[in-house]
């Protein structure tokens, strides 16, 4: 331990937008939106329109058997920096090196071919993601035995389920033994039980003592995972240390501080659909004061202003509100009383939902917003738009100082006997 | 796992950094997307590989039936269906090489984009695959040469030979297309006609003895001229083939692989970026 894994120094990847303006793939187009976007927040000068950094002199260095989570926003650079690290792209500028064996998981299923067998395909995807064949041959029973599915080994893939498609084709990349592991947002795929087995893999992986960087924007997974923290902000480093540090200071400056949203004057700005545009949200203490800052014994609420465009049925407008780590609390929609489906005709609208007092613990929390018509589509979704924090200003248990642990703060009934 | 420690990864600087023994080390990777593009193609296929058989001897019908009888073109005294089977054997193997490294890049963009390993292995594995069809479709000829009373020669041993220079043209024209197709699209939808145009530029149907003696050098320089000729001496025992046209055919051959092993090179590096 102790020895240097990683060096990066001055990693700097510019992509030049012009180049690709003519082409007709979604790279142009997702370029094109990571440039305007940047262009917005930065108000860039015309002459650096036509390239753009999505990396920017990055330095860091991860010594053996540390386990990284690389947490931003979207385009902050986060993927660029695993491509580079795989070598899968080449740096404009600066260096990194690394010493060991790198495997790298940027998908999963990288290599699988839907027309072959799962047995063919964990052959296929093994060599290509790094393996030997032997090594390969080695493994097999362990990785059917894995994903769970002894029975359709020689069945072709595009006859599998998608679950049963996912946990083979993450028991291949799980079964990789390098000594540094970039992984890339695998997680974020699959049900509830497959990512927990993946995680599990993954500590499996990070407690033998190999090194692992880790891009997600699962702050719960992340805080599972590992114990350092790299948050890129537009292309640049803007924090590394102990994840829970780096993680708290993360999220809290992604919330906006004042508990209270506005979106654009502009209304097709604003998040929403044809139907439906979200124009504000915000978080109101018992007073009804627009706040951040909430005391623990009273009740709160946070509500979504918004316009309906269109007379819209079956819209539903939703919360959720996340812990500091981003482990999720709870989730509520406006349509969760099973109201009779009612037509919103154009106009202007308030969904409001009551969180009662003495039901959080002290802490600071998260609020993502999202409307959708079930089944059908999503109108908006916005990822921890609001942050606020409960004081511990008394309340259940507050009369005496207490370290407890839980997200919640409940009143509950409680008897005390003596026993005769 | 391929042992890569200590990997710098940096902006290159040189022109030439070949790294020939990276496709060594990657030799099972290589083997494996052989394997995966001979498999796939004849998937849920009735026939199965039959279709490497079927096709060139489907040319070889209607070929023969309107070159050899109806234009009436010479086939240097053989019987025309073994004249031009001997052809369609290198021609076959390699316009299939040709179209399918030529779009190989973009056809495996979601492994170049997601994980890394020597890109030169794509084409690469692209012109080899056809080599399995091509071996099919060699037992037919020798059936047919029996069919016809022809007797194999020594000169057939030399028949490798000419099979690693057509597979090198094939690799060579790889090279430069699939990279090219990265960048500008409109190279997929011209490969069929380059592949159709040069099948006539080649002595396929034809034999060089109807090219004017003058323009034979030139004629020369398409490297598959040499191959065909190469073919049909080594299997059919024609006069031995004009080593001056091989020569030229070779240097040809060699020529483009240099500039398309320097061309892949500097494309390499933005194929991630680009496809």
């Amino acid at each position: 331990m102790g020895d240097v894994a990683i060096r990066v120094e001055n990693l700097s990847k510019q992509y030049q937008i012009s180049a690709v303006q003519h082409r007709h793939d979604t790279l142009r187009d997702q370029l094109m939106d990571g440039l305007k976007s940047v262009l917005r927040r930065h108000g860039r000068s015309r002459a650096s329109r036509d390239t753009f950094w999505a990396l920017k002199d990055v330095s860091f260095e991860v010594a053996q058997g540390e386990a990284v989570g690389i947490i931003g926003r979207n385009g902050a650079g986060k993927s660029t920096l695993l491509k580079i690290l795989s070598r899968i792209t080449k740096p404009t500028a600066g260096r990194a090196e690394i010493i060991g064996r790198v495997g790298s998981l940027l998908e999963v299923g990288t290599g699988f071919d839907r027309e072959l067998s799962g047995r063919e395909n964990i052959y296929l995807s093994g060599a290509i993601l790094g393996m030997k064949k032997a090594e390969i041959t080695e493994k097999f029973d362990e990785i059917v035995a894995f994903a769970e599915v002894e029975k359709f080994v020689d069945t072709p893939v595009k006859r599998y389920s998608s679950g049963m498609y996912l946990r083979l084709a993450f028991a291949v990349a799980a079964h990789l033994e390098p000594e540094i592991l970039l992984v890339d947002e695998v997680l974020a795929v699959g049900d509830a039980i497959f990512q927990k087995k993946c995680l599990g893999k993954m500590g499996e992986v990070g407690r033998s003592g190999r090194t692992i960087l880790f891009v997600s924007h699962n702050m719960a997974a992340v805080t599972r995972l590992c114990n350092l923290a790299l948050w890129l902000e537009h292309g640049q480093l803007h924090a590394v240390g102990d994840v829970d540090e780096v993680i708290a200071r993360y999220l809290a400056a992604g919330a906006k501080g004042c508990g209270e949203m506005r979106f654009s004057e502009d209304l097709d700005q604003c998040p929403g659909s044809e139907y439906v545009r979200l124009t504000a949200v915000r978080v109101r203490n018992h007073e009804g004061g627009v706040t951040n800052v909430l005391d623990v014994r009273f009740p709160f609420s946070v509500e979504m202003v918004y316009r309906i465009l269109r007379p819209t049925a079956n819209l539903r407008l939703g919360l959720r509100i996340a812990a500091h780590d981003g482990t999720v609390v709870f989730s509520t929609r406006d349509l969760d009383d099973g109201q009779e489906v009612q037509v919103r005709n154009p106009g202007g609208y308030i969904s409001r939902c009551t969180i009662p007092g003495n039901f959080l613990d002290y802490g600071q929390y998260f609020v993502s917003f999202g409307a959708d018509t079930p089944i059908t589509r999503s109108h908006f979704a916005l990822d921890q738009a609001l942050a606020f924090r409960i004081e511990p200003t008394g309340g259940v248990g507050g009369h005496v100082a207490d370290g407890r642990s839980g997200l919640l703060r409940l009143r509950l009934p409680w008897i005390i006997e003596k026993l005769s | 796992m391929i042992p890569a420690p200590n990997v710098v990864i940096q902006p290159s600087e040189t022109l030439l950094h070949l790294d020939l023994g990276a496709i060594w080390q990657y030799r099972e990777l290589l083997y494996f997307l052989v394997w995966r593009d001979v498999k796939v193609r004849y998937k849920q296929t009735a026939i199965g590989i039959g279709w490497a058989i079927l096709q060139p001897l489907i040319s070889m019908l209607l070929f023969t039936i309107v070159f050899g009888n109806f234009a009436n073109i010479p086939s240097d005294g053989l019987p025309y269906p073994v004249f031009i089977y001997a052809a369609l054997l290198p021609w076959t193997y390699f316009a299939q090489a040709l179209g399918r490294s030529g779009i190989s890049l973009v056809g495996n963009a979601n492994l170049i984009s997601k994980v890394y390993f020597p890109r030169l292995m794509i084409p690469l594995a692209a012109t080899l695959a056809p080599t399995v069809d091509f071996l099919f479709s060699f037992a037919i000829l020798l059936g047919l040469m029996g069919w016809f009373g022809i007797a194999p020669t020594w000169g057939m041993l030399a028949l490798p030979l000419f099979l690693l220079l057509a597979v090198m043209t094939a690799v060579a024209m790889g090279l430069w297309l699939a990279p090219l197709n990265v960048k500008y699209r409109d190279v997929g939808h011209t490969i069929p006609v380059l592949i159709q145009f040069w099948m006539y530029a080649s002595p396929v149907v034809y034999p060089v003895s109807l090219v004017p003696e003058q323009w034979r050098l030139l004629y020369s320089l398409n490297p598959m001229a040499g191959v065909i000729e190469g073919f049909r001496w080594a299997l059919l025992g024609q006069a031995s083939p004009d080593f001056m046209v091989m020569a030229v055919s070779a240097a040809m051959v060699a020529a483009l692989l240099f500039g398309g092993m320097l061309y892949f090179q500097r494309m390499e590096e933005t194929f991630a970026d680009v496809v």
